[in-house]
């Protein structure tokens, strides 16, 4: 979990002084996965199956706030704009959203939530375990605190997708249900752009696509477990987030999110 | 957690926010188990001593059916309270609100938690617990069944509601039944936090935009009158409410003060707090009085306390819907971690079997 002055320590070091357009778009990428994905989550409070896991979703949803104001807070400081986390989460149009699809699709059941959870946790890891190694000291910091956070989401979401799939004839269905309602919301996540294809060369970022092999891996034993089955590959996949190009939910949760802070242009909260 | 970036707000000279930074929750941890030495023979010397009873001993039905119902309608009164609150996860209007907000729904999940198992440590499961909620045989806290309906109104439950719970909480920290207070004492100090992040969330909009202040005010004027009726019907004086549990509870060392004397203590820790503010409290009739050393306050409208109690609040209906659906659209959940559990022991067990064949 982040705190305040923990954010302000992570952002106090290292860093470029100002930093080139792809670099900056490719951490708002990872930012606004964050973000968004903390939101979804955060709605889960008061809908859980039980008080143990309202509070869980509640953890990772704070871990996730975290790692996005990280983020936001450093992009705001290198790209020449001096906006503060709250100008990138509030004052920013759909079109600059930067998420992957998986991450606004709107809440479904706890079955679905952990499918999500399971590949979104999977791919994080491998992006955390890399950066710690990236050649931005300031988002190394970042990386090295976050990966500590996505091991747990990881292990939470596999428990619970073993727990569901070798749980009841009930439970089992709707985690496979779950796994082909995910399923084309996936690749994205492993998909490179011009962005991150500029960070890997910079030595800042890394290969979407060098992360799929671990994380498919991980989910196929995770499945095993779970005596579930691999979905059959969905005829159409999400594309289009990292550029600006969202699905209809995104609209609506942002409409959401940014009309307070909107509707009192220049108010401090 | 998020305590310790308080702004210019938090001035020491101007006293405790809560009754919770007064040192009281300490002294209550501090408080000495001295029942080995004392050798107390039964359930009336261990209250005549001021000692705690625990699980194990021997206690009268009633005693145990009170704490049952009101360790109950506390953990309730928790839950429940997650909803209003909840209410603004999605819209918080800045990235540091919401993640306060968040860790806050967070906290009374957690509150929620602790107070079913104290409550189950009296021979009751939490599945029971819930089942007499959700078929309306225990109550939880009126005061959630207003609806949250700016974002005021979360700086406006944090300062008073969290602020009223924490006055009623503190002497529960030197509650009789140990596994109670000992839970007061986990929850007070996290509950000071809300509080303290309820004032300032109201102090920033307090210096914020004429909009922002109209919103604080408005928020105020609607939740000032149902926090002070959160300390229940009034119980001494000639308009005590017949019927009440005040003076058993007293006598078995739940409660250690009045009703009355809880809301009046609340008023006179809130009313300087909302001068700094600048904060106007929806009462002509509060006044300080040099005689008594207190404020007088004007009468709560106990027609709607009671109205409220019984079912009639804007949101009675809506917050039960949402907690039995809820409960429901979770049964499968629980069903398989449970049918989990149980192939998984099953397997242990052979596993076992077989490694002793072998
Ligand atoms: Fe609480
Ligand atoms: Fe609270």
């Amino acid at each position: 979990m982040s705190s305040d002055t923990e954010t302000t320590a992570a952002t106090a070091t290292g860093g470029p002084a100002t930093a080139g357009a792809a670099h900056t778009a490719y951490l708002l990428g990872l930012a606004d996965d964050a973000l968004i994905y903390s939101h979804r989550l955060s709605e889960w409070l008061t809908w859980a199956p039980m008080l143990e896991e309202d509070m869980a979703m509640a953890n990772i949803s704070l871990d996730l706030i975290g790692q996005a104001r990280s983020i936001y807070t450093y992009v705001g400081s290198i790209d020449g704009t001096n906006r503060t986390e709250d100008d990138l989460a509030y004052w920013r149009d759909e079109r600059e959203f930067r998420n992957v699809h998986l991450v606004e699709q709107r809440r479904g059941d706890f079955a679905q939530e952990m499918a999500r959870m399971l590949w979104f946790a999977a791919y994080q890891k491998g992006l955390y375990a890399a950066l710690s190694g990236s050649a931005d000291a300031q988002l190394r910091a970042i990386a090295v605190k976050a990966l500590k956070e996505v091991r747990y989401h990881y292990d939470h979401a596999a428990q619970w997708a073993v727990r569901l799939g070798d749980g009841t004839g009930e439970s089992h269905d709707k985690m496979q249900a779950a796994l082909t309602w995910v399923a084309p919301y996936v690749a994205e996540l492993f998909s490179d752009d011009a962005n991150s294809v500029a960070a890997a060369d910079a030595g800042v970022g890394v290969l979407p696509s060098t992360l799929q092999a671990a994380a498919a891996s991980a989910v196929a034993d995770v499945l095993r477990e779970a005596t579930l089955e691999a979905p059959a590959d969905s005829r159409w996949h999400a594309r289009g987030g990292r550029e600006g190009v969202h699905s209809e939910p995104m609209g609506y949760l942002l409409a959401e999110m940014q009309h307070l802070p909107r509707s009192h242009p220049g108010a401090a909260w | 957690m998020y305590g310790n970036d308080f702004g210019d707000f938090d001035d020491p000279g101007a006293g405790p926010l809560n009754a919770a930074d007064t040192g009281e929750v300490e002294a209550a941890a501090a408080h000495a188990d001295r029942r080995a030495e004392l050798d107390l023979s039964d359930f009336d010397a261990i209250i005549a001593a001021d000692q705690r009873i625990e699980p194990r001993d021997a206690m009268p039905e009633e005693y145990r059916q009170t704490l049952i119902r009101q360790i109950a309608q506390h953990a309730h009164s928790e839950i429940i309270g997650m909803q209003p609150e909840g209410n603004w996860l999605t819209r918080a209007p800045s990235l540091r609100r919401k993640a306060i907000l968040i860790a806050k729904v967070q906290d009374e999940a957690g509150h929620g938690l602790y107070l079913y198992s104290a409550a189950e440590t009296l021979g009751i499961t939490r599945e029971e617990l819930l089942d007499r909620l959700h078929n309306g045989k225990q109550k939880y806290s009126s005061i959630f069944n207003y609806p949250t309906l700016t974002w005021a109104d979360i700086g406006a439950i944090g300062w008073l509601v969290d602020g009223a719970a924490i006055m009623n909480q503190v002497p529960l920290c030197r509650c009789s039944y140990g596994p109670y207070a000992r839970a007061m004492i986990r929850t007070c100090k996290e509950e000071s936090f809300h509080q303290r992040q309820g004032f300032e969330a109201l102090w920033d909009l307090m210096r914020g935009t004429e909009a922002q202040q109209a919103m604080a005010q408005d928020a105020i004027n609607r939740w000032w009158w149902p926090a002070l009726a959160m300390f229940g019907p009034r119980d001494t004086g000639e308009h005590a409410v017949k019927g009440g549990h005040t003076a058993q509870s007293m006598a078995w060392g739940i409660k250690r003060f009045s009703n009355d004397e809880l809301r009046q203590r609340f008023v006179d820790m809130t009313v300087p707090q909302a001068e700094r503010l600048g904060l106007k409290l929806p009462d002509p009739e509060l006044k300080w009085n040099e005689e008594r050393g207190h404020y007088d306050f004007g009468e709560i409208d106990w027609d709607e306390f009671w109205r409220v109690l019984k079912g009639d609040g804007a949101c009675n209906a809506q917050r039960m819907e949402r907690r039995v659906t809820s409960h429901k659209q979770g049964a499968w959940v629980r069903d398989a971690a449970a049918a989990y559990a149980a192939k998984s022991e099953g397997r242990k067990a052979a596993a076992s079997n077989e490694g002793s064949a072998a």
